[in-house]
C-alpha cells in the first residue's frame, strides 16, 4: 500500500467519517429501523407546532373522552383536549430536555474521566469513590429530591438530569483513558516534547472519543426513561405542556374507558425509546465497541 | 483472600459514608426545611422557633449529622414529620412488602433468564434467538411504568383476570397479600429477566469462542456435555456481577411500579415522603435504599471471589 493512500485516509473530512459510521449503522436491520425511528421523531419534534391539526391545550367539557373518529383521530381526553394534537407535540419537551441533558452529561462525565484515567494515584482514588457512591442513591430518589426542592422548569430539569446521567461516563472514560495512557504512541509524543494539552488533544481525546460517545448515547435512552418516568409520577414538566409521561399518568385512571388516551402516548414513548436504543446499539457496533455485557448503571 | 474480602467490606462502609455525607448536605443546602414546609404560611418568629427545638434544627449541622449518623447506625432514623411515628416503624413494614415484591420477581427471572439467555447464545442468529431477543430488547427498553400499565388494561381490564390495583393495608399477611402481587411481580420480573437474559447471553457466546471450548470440539467431546460442563460454568461467573447491578439498578424501577399499582412498598414511601417534604424519612430511604445497592454489590463481588479459583491469588478486581 503507497503511503499517501494512508494519509489521505487518516485525513477524512469528519463529514464522510460521519456518513459512512451511519451507513454501516443502516446495513444492519435493527440499525435501520432505529434510525428511521429516530429521525421520524426528530422530524416530527421540528414539525409538530405547524402540522397540529387542533390546540393542545382547548379545553372543552362537551368534547369529554370521545372515541377516535374523523374530526379526532386519536379520540379526545378527560378535559376534551385532542389526543393525536397532544401526542404528535409529547416529543418536543422530552428530546430537548434530554438531548442538552445528554451533552452535559457527556460534558462533565467525559471531561472528569478523562482527568481521573490521567493524574491516577490519591485524586483518583477520592474522586472514583465519589462518584461510586453517587451510584450507589437510586437515580429516582436523587432526581425526585431535587426537583421537589428546586422546581420542575427546564433551567432544573435538564442540569439535574445532565449530572445525575453523566457519573456513569466518568467510569467509562476513565476506563478509556487508562487503556490508551500506558500506549507507545503517548510515550513517544511526550518524548517529542509535546505539552501536556497536546497530549490530551491530538493523542488522548481522539483514542477516547468512541467509547465516550457511545456511553452518551445508550445514557441518552436512559435519560429519556428517567426522565419520562419522573413527569409520570407528576415531577417532571408541568401540565398543561404535552408530555408523554404526564399523557399517560392522567388517562390512566380513566383507562377502562378510554383506553385510546393512554394507548397513543404509550406508543410514542416507547416508540421513541427503543429508537434510541436501537440507534445507539447500531452507533456501537459501528465504532466497534461491544457494550453487550455492561450493566445499565 | 482473607484480605481481599475485608478491603470489599470497608470499601463498601465508606460508599456508604461517603452516601450518608452526600444526603445530608445535599436535603440541608436545598432551599426549604422541615419546618417552613410543615408550618407554611406560619413559618415565621416564635412557632418557628420552636419547630426548630423540638426537631433540634437549632444546632450545628455538623453535631446534627453525628448525631443522626450514631443513631442510624443502630437503626434509629429519628421521627418522620408527617404521621409523628418513629420511623423505623413506619419502614418496617414498607421493607417486608418490598422484599416480597422484589425476591418473588427475583426467584421467577432468574431461572427464566438463565434459559432464554442459554438458547439465544446456543442458537445465536437462527430463528429461536431472532425471536426472543426481539421481545427482551422490547421488554428491556419500555419504561416500568408503561409496561405495567399496560398489564393493568390488558390483564386487569380487559379480561379481568386479576386486580389491578393493590387495595391492602400495609401490614397484611403474605397469604392475602398473594392475588394481589402477581401483576406487579410480572411487571419487575419481565425487565428484570430481559436485561438478565441479555448478559447471559453475551457471556455465553463470549465462551463459546473461547480456545478451550474450541479444543473440547476438536477432542470430540459431545455438544451438551461441553455445554454443561465447560461453557456454563465459566459463563456464569462474569454474569453474577452484573446480575447484581442490574437488580440494584432495578431499585428505582420498582418504585414507579410500586406508585403504578398502589403498592405499599419502600417506592410509594419514597414518593409520598418527597411530596410531603418529610426530609428525616428521605435520608432514611437514601441510606436504607443505598445499604441494598452497596451490599448487593459486595454479596456479588465475594460470590465470584469464592467460586472462581484464579482470582482467590490475584488482585484483579478494581
Amino acid at each position: 500500500m503507497k503511503l499517501d493512500n494512508i494519509y489521505k485516509e487518516e485525513k477524512k473530512s469528519a463529514f464522510a467519517k460521519l456518513s459512512e459510521i451511519i451507513i454501516t449503522m443502516a446495513s444492519r436491520p435493527s440499525g435501520l429501523i432505529g434510525l428511521s425511528i429516530l429521525v421520524f421523531h426528530i422530524i416530527l419534534a421540528f414539525i409538530s407546532p405547524y402540522i397540529a391539526p387542533h390546540d393542545f391545550k382547548a379545553i372543552d367539557p362537551t368534547l369529554m373522552l370521545q372515541a377516535p373518529s374523523a374530526e379526532y383521530w386519536f379520540g379526545t381526553d378527560d378535559l376534551g383536549r385532542d389526543v393525536f394534537t397532544r401526542t404528535i407535540l409529547g416529543g418536543r419537551t422530552a428530546l430537548t430536555i434530554t438531548f442538552f441533558g445528554s451533552l452535559i452529561a457527556l460534558l462533565w462525565g467525559g471531561l472528569l474521566g478523562i482527568f481521573c484515567g490521567l493524574v491516577g494515584g490519591k485524586i483518583d482514588d477520592v474522586v472514583m469513590r465519589i462518584v461510586d457512591a453517587f451510584l450507589s442513591i437510586p437515580w429516582i430518589l436523587a432526581m425526585l429530591l431535587i426537583v421537589s426542592l428546586l422546581g420542575t422548569s427546564t433551567e432544573v430539569l435538564i442540569p439535574a438530569l445532565g449530572f445525575f446521567y453523566g457519573k456513569g461516563i466518568v467510569r467509562v472514560a476513565r476506563a478509556a483513558t487508562h487503556d490508551v495512557i500506558a500506549k507507545d504512541f503517548i510515550v513517544s509524543a511526550r518524548a517529542r516534547g509535546h505539552s501536556n494539552f497536546s497530549i490530551i488533544w491530538n493523542e488522548i481525546i481522539p483514542n477516547v472519543r468512541d467509547a465516550i460517545l457511545v456511553e452518551g448515547a445508550m445514557r441518552w435512552s436512559w435519560m429519556l426513561l428517567g426522565f419520562s418516568s419522573l413527569s409520570f409520577l407528576g415531577f417532571g414538566v408541568s401540565p398543561p405542556t404535552p408530555d408523554w409521561g404526564l399523557m399517560i399518568s392522567n388517562a390512566r385512571g380513566l383507562m377502562s374507558f378510554a383506553y385510546w388516551a393512554v394507548i397513543a402516548p404509550i406508543v410514542g414513548l416507547s416508540s421513541l425509546i427503543i429508537g434510541i436504543n436501537l440507534t445507539a446499539d447500531a452507533f456501537a457496533k459501528a465504532l466497534g465497541i461491544d457494550r453487550s455485557t455492561k450493566a445499565p448503571v | 483472600m482473607i484480605f481481599l474480602i475485608i478491603k470489599r467490606i470497608l470499601l463498601g462502609f465508606i460508599t456508604l459514608f461517603i452516601v450518608s455525607i452526600i444526603t445530608f448536605v445535599g436535603t440541608e443546602v436545598l432551599p426549604g426545611d422541615a419546618c417552613t414546609t410543615y408550618l407554611e404560611r406560619q413559618a415565621f418568629g416564635e412557632q418557628l422557633e420552636a419547630c426548630y427545638r423540638r426537631l433540634g434544627l437549632n444546632v450545628p449541622a455538623y453535631e446534627r449529622y453525628v448525631s443522626w449518623a450514631l443513631n442510624a447506625i443502630q437503626g434509629d432514623f429519628g421521627y418522620s414529620l408527617s404521621g409523628e411515628m418513629p420511623i423505623k416503624d413506619v419502614l418496617g413494614p414498607r421493607i417486608k412488602n418490598s422484599l416480597v415484591l422484589a425476591s418473588a420477581a427475583i426467584f421467577i427471572g432468574i431461572p427464566i433468564a438463565l434459559i432464554l439467555g442459554i438458547i439465544t447464545a446456543l442458537w445465536r442468529d437462527k430463528l429461536p434467538d431472532v425471536a426472543i431477543s426481539t421481545v427482551t430488547i422490547f421488554a428491556m427498553t419500555i419504561p416500568e411504568f408503561i409496561s405495567a400499565t399496560l398489564l393493568i388494561l390488558i390483564i386487569a381490564i380487559w379480561l379481568e383476570w386479576l386486580p389491578g390495583i393493590v387495595i391492602v393495608p400495609t401490614d397484611v399477611s403474605f397469604l392475602e397479600l398473594l392475588p394481589n402481587i402477581i401483576l406487579p411481580v410480572v411487571a419487575i420480573a419481565m425487565i428484570m429477566t430481559a436485561h438478565m437474559a441479555r448478559m447471559v447471553r453475551s457471556s455465553v457466546i463470549q465462551v463459546m469462542a473461547s480456545e478451550y471450548v474450541q479444543m473440547a470440539i476438536l477432542k470430540g467431546v459431545p455438544y451438551w456435555k461441553m455445554v454443561f460442563k465447560h461453557v456454563l460454568p465459566n459463563a456464569l461467573l462474569p454474569a453474577i456481577n452484573v446480575v447484581a447491578l442490574t437488580i440494584a439498578w432495578l431499585l428505582g424501577g420498582v418504585v414507579v411500579t410500586e406508585v403504578v399499582f398502589n403498592y405499599p412498598g419502600l417506592g410509594r414511601l419514597v414518593i409520598e415522603s418527597i411530596s410531603n417534604r418529610d426530609l428525616p424519612t428521605v435520608q432514611a430511604l437514601a441510606i436504607i435504599l443505598a445499604s441494598i445497592y452497596v451490599s448487593i454489590n459486595l454479596l456479588a463481588d465475594l460470590l465470584t471471589l469464592m467460586l472462581n479459583p484464579r482470582l482467590k491469588t490475584l488482585q484483579i478486581r478494581k
